[in-house]
C-alpha cells in the first residue's frame, strides 16, 4: 500500500442531533461491527430509568451513547411557538400543553480530539492517531495502566473489566481502510450521524446552524466545531440543542497537557528543592 | 414490558428529568469554599470517567515511591558524614520502598509481563513513561546499595550505587506530582502548581521519619530535621494548593479525602514534633514521632488519591468550574 499520509484528507463525524430520532440504529451497529459485547453480569439487560436511555453514557462497551433527555421547553427551543397551526388531531385532554415538552436525543461517541489526552498520556504508544486523523487504540499493545481512564476530559475511554485493557470508538478504522464508511454513520437512518471530510463537516454543519437559526431554533449550537477551543477542536463534533452539561458533556474542556510544560518545571524545582533541603539537614551540627 | 419507573405517568405530566439539580449546603463544619450555585447535568451522571485505579495500588505507589526516593537522599548524606546506622536504615528503606511500589505497579497491571510494554517508548508528554525510565535508572542503583550495604559485597560500588540513587531519588520523590495532575480529574489537575511541593515535603517527612525509627538518636540529627522541614513544606503548600484551586478544592476539605487529609496534617504535625523535638533526647519519642510522620504521609497520599476520585464522581467539579471560565472569558 502506498502511503497515503500526506494526501488523506482528516475524517470526521459531524452528529446534528436535530434530526437524531432516538433509534439506537448507530448502537446496535456499532455493537454488532465492531463485536463489542454486552454489560457483563446483567444477561445484557439494564433498565437505568432515565428515560428511554439504558447504556447510560459512553464506556469500554459503548462506543455510540444515545442520550434521551425529557424536558418542559417548547419542540426544538422553537421560539415562535405560540403560532403553531393546529393540525386538528385528535388528542388528548391538555392538547396545547403537549407543545411545552420536547425530547432531545443525542448519539455521543468519542470526539477524537486535535490534542487528545488519552494519546498523549499513553505511556505504551498503544493509543495512536491514524491517516485518517483519529485516535485509535491498539489491543495488542495496551497494558491496561489505566492512564488514559481519567485524562480524558470527556469522561470517553474505559477499562472492559475481565482483561483490563481499556477501548472505545475506533471510527471504524477497519471500515475507512476499505474505504467505507463507520457502521454507525451507515446505519443512521437520518443523517443524524454524518461522517466525511472533515473540512467539508464543518462547512455543512455551518449551513445547518444558520438554517436552524433563520427557523427560529435559536438554541441551536454546535459543539467541538471551534479549532480554536480547550483541545483544539473535535474530529466528532455536534450541534446541540441545550447547553453541552444537559446532554453530558463537558462545557468547556481543555487538554490536561496544555499544562504539562509548566508541571514539568514544578516537579523539577521540587525535587531540587528535596535535593538541597535534605542535604542542609547535615550541615552545621554532628548529631 | 411496561413502566420501567415507578412513576408511570402519561407523557404530558411527567416531570422532565433534565439532571438539573441544586445542591445544598454539606460538609459538617467545613464551609465550603465557593458558594453553592445549580448546574446542569445529565441525570447526575459524572461527566468524567473516574480513575480506576485501585487506592492501595496507586496511593499506595505514590507514597512508597516518595519514601523510598527522599530516603536515598538521607541515605547518601548518611554515608558521607559517617552516619552508618541511619544510612543502613535509609537505604533499606529505600529498597523497600521501590520494590514496593514496582509490585504495586504490577499488581495494578494485572500481569507481569504487562510492564515491559511500557519499555516501548520515552514519551515526555506520558509522565507515567518518564516515571518509568526513572525507576529504571533508580531502581538498580537503590537495589545495588542495600545489597552490598548489608551483605558487604562490592563495597565501593555499593557506595557510588547508593551517591547515585540519591541524586536520581528527588526526581522520583517529585515526578508522581505530574503523574496525577495530568489528568482532567478536577482535584487533581487544579493543584498541579503545588501538588510536586505537597508531595516531596509528604516524601522527606515519611524518609524522615523512616530515619528516626532505625537509626539510634546520635546519628538521626538529619531525620529530624528532615521531618521538620517536610512537614512545614507539606503543610505550607498544601494550603496554599487548596487556595487557589476554588470549587475542586472542595473534596479535600470533605467526605473521604477531607477527613484523609485532615489526619495527615495532625499526623505529620505531631511526627514533626514528637520526633523532631522531643526525639532528641527520647528514643522512644523519636520512634513514635517516626511512626507518626510515616502515618501522615501515606494519609497525605491516599487523601489526594481520593480527593481526586470524588471530584471525578461529581458533575458539579468538572461542569461549574467550566461555565465560570466562559463567563469569564
Ligand atoms: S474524546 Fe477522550 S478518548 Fe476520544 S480522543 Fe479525545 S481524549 Fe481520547
Amino acid at each position: 500500500m502506498t502511503d497515503t499520509r500526506d494526501t488523506q484528507p482528516r475524517m470526521g463525524f459531524f452528529t446534528d442531533t436535530s434530526v437524531c430520532i432516538g433509534c439506537k440504529a448507530c448502537e446496535v451497529a456499532c455493537k454488532e461491527w465492531n463485536a463489542v459485547p454486552g454489560p457483563a453480569g446483567s444477561a445484557g439487560l439494564n433498565f437505568t430509568g432515565d428515560s428511554y436511555d439504558n447504556t447510560g453514557g459512553l464506556g469500554a462497551d459503548t462506543w455510540r451513547h444515545v442520550a434521551f433527555i425529557e424536558q418542559r421547553t417548547p419542540p426544538g427551543g422553537q421560539e415562535n411557538i405560540g403560532s403553531t397551526v393546529d393540525l386538528g388531531m385528535p388528542g388528548m385532554p391538555g392538547e396545547h400543553d403537549r407543545s411545552e415538552f420536547r425530547w432531545l436525543m443525542a448519539s455521543d461517541v468519542c470526539k477524537h480530539c486535535t490534542h487528545a489526552a488519552c494519546l498523549d498520556v499513553c505511556p505504551t504508544g498503544a493509543l495512536f492517531r491514524t491517516e485518517f486523523g483519529t485516535v485509535v487504540v491498539q489491543e495488542d499493545i495496551c497494558n491496561g495502566c489505566g492512564y488514559c481512564v481519567p485524562a480524558c476530559p470527556y469522561g470517553v475511554i474505559d477499562q472492559r473489566e475481565d482483561d483490563g485493557r481499556v477501548w472505545k470508538c475506533t471510527m471504524c478504522y477497519d471500515r475507512l481502510g476499505a474505504g467505507q464508511e463507520p457502521a454507525c454513520a451507515k446505519a443512521c437512518p437520518t443523517d443524524s450521524i454524518q461522517f466525511g471530510e472533515l473540512d467539508v463537516l464543518r462547512a455543512r454543519a455551518d449551513e445547518r446552524l444558520a438554517q436552524l437559526h433563520e427557523a427560529g431554533v435559536g438554541d441551536a449550537r454546535l459543539y467541538g466545531r471551534d479549532p480554536a477551543d480547550g483541545v483544539g477542536g473535535n474530529g466528532a463534533f455536534f450541534l446541540l440543542l441545550d447547553e453541552p452539561e444537559v446532554y453530558g458533556l463537558p462545557p468547556a474542556p481543555v487538554v490536561t497537557t496544555r499544562d504539562l510544560p509548566a508541571m514539568w518545571r514544578r516537579a523539577g524545582a521540587a525535587a531540587a528543592t528535596l535535593l538541597v533541603g535534605l542535604a542542609a539537614t547535615f550541615l552545621g551540627r554532628k548529631r | 414490558m411496561t413502566d420501567v419507573r415507578a412513576d408511570a405517568t402519561a407523557p404530558p405530566d411527567r416531570t422532565a428529568v433534565t439532571g438539573r439539580r441544586r445542591r445544598g449546603r454539606r460538609g459538617r463544619g467545613e464551609q465550603p469554599m465557593v458558594p453553592d450555585a445549580s448546574f446542569q447535568s445529565y441525570y447526575g451522571r459524572p461527566v468524567l470517567k473516574k480513575p480506576t485505579w485501585e487506592a492501595r495500588d496507586i496511593a499506595g505507589y505514590l507514597f512508597l515511591g516518595g519514601l523510598a526516593g527522599a530516603s536515598s537522599v538521607l541515605a547518601a548524606g548518611a554515608q558521607l558524614t559517617n552516619r552508618p546506622g541511619l544510612a543502613r536504615g535509609a537505604k533499606t528503606g529505600a529498597l523497600v520502598g521501590i520494590s514496593g511500589s514496582l509490585f504495586a505497579l504490577v499488581h495494578d497491571l494485572g500481569r507481569p509481563a504487562r510492564f515491559l510494554y511500557m519499555l516501548r517508548m520515552v514519551k515526555p508528554t506520558s509522565p507515567m513513561s518518564i516515571g518509568t525510565w526513572l525507576l529504571m535508572a533508580y531502581g538498580p542503583a537503590a537495589g545495588a546499595a542495600a545489597v552490598s550495604e548489608w551483605t558487604g559485597v562490592m563495597p565501593r560500588a555499593g557506595r557510588a550505587a547508593a551517591l547515585a540513587a540519591g541524586v536520581v531519588g528527588p526526581a522520583v520523590a517529585a515526578y508522581t506530582a505530574p503523574l496525577m495532575a495530568n489528568t482532567a480529574v478536577p482535584a487533581w489537575h487544579g493543584g498541579h502548581r503545588e501538588l510536586p511541593f505537597v508531595f516531596v515535603g509528604s516524601a522527606a517527612a515519611a524518609a524522615g521519619g523512616l530515619g528516626m525509627v532505625t537509626a539510634p538518636v546520635s546519628e538521626a540529627g538529619p531525620a529530624r530535621r528532615a521531618a521538620v522541614l517536610g512537614a512545614a513544606l507539606e503543610v505550607a503548600a498544601a494550603k496554599r494548593m487548596a487556595r487557589g484551586m476554588g470549587l475542586a478544592a472542595e473534596p479535600l476539605h470533605t467526605g473521604r479525602g477531607g477527613s484523609l487529609m485532615k489526619a495527615a496534617e495532625i499526623l505529620t504535625v505531631a511526627g514533626a514534633v514528637a520526633g523532631g523535638v522531643l526525639g532528641r533526647r527520647s528514643r522512644t519519642a523519636a520512634v513514635l514521632g517516626g511512626l507518626a510522620s510515616l502515618a501522615g504521609s501515606a494519609c497525605t497520599r491516599f487523601g489526594v488519591f481520593h480527593a481526586g476520585v470524588q471530584s471525578a464522581e461529581d458533575p458539579k467539579y468538572t461542569v461549574r468550574p467550566q461555565r465560570e471560565r466562559l463567563r469569564d472569558q
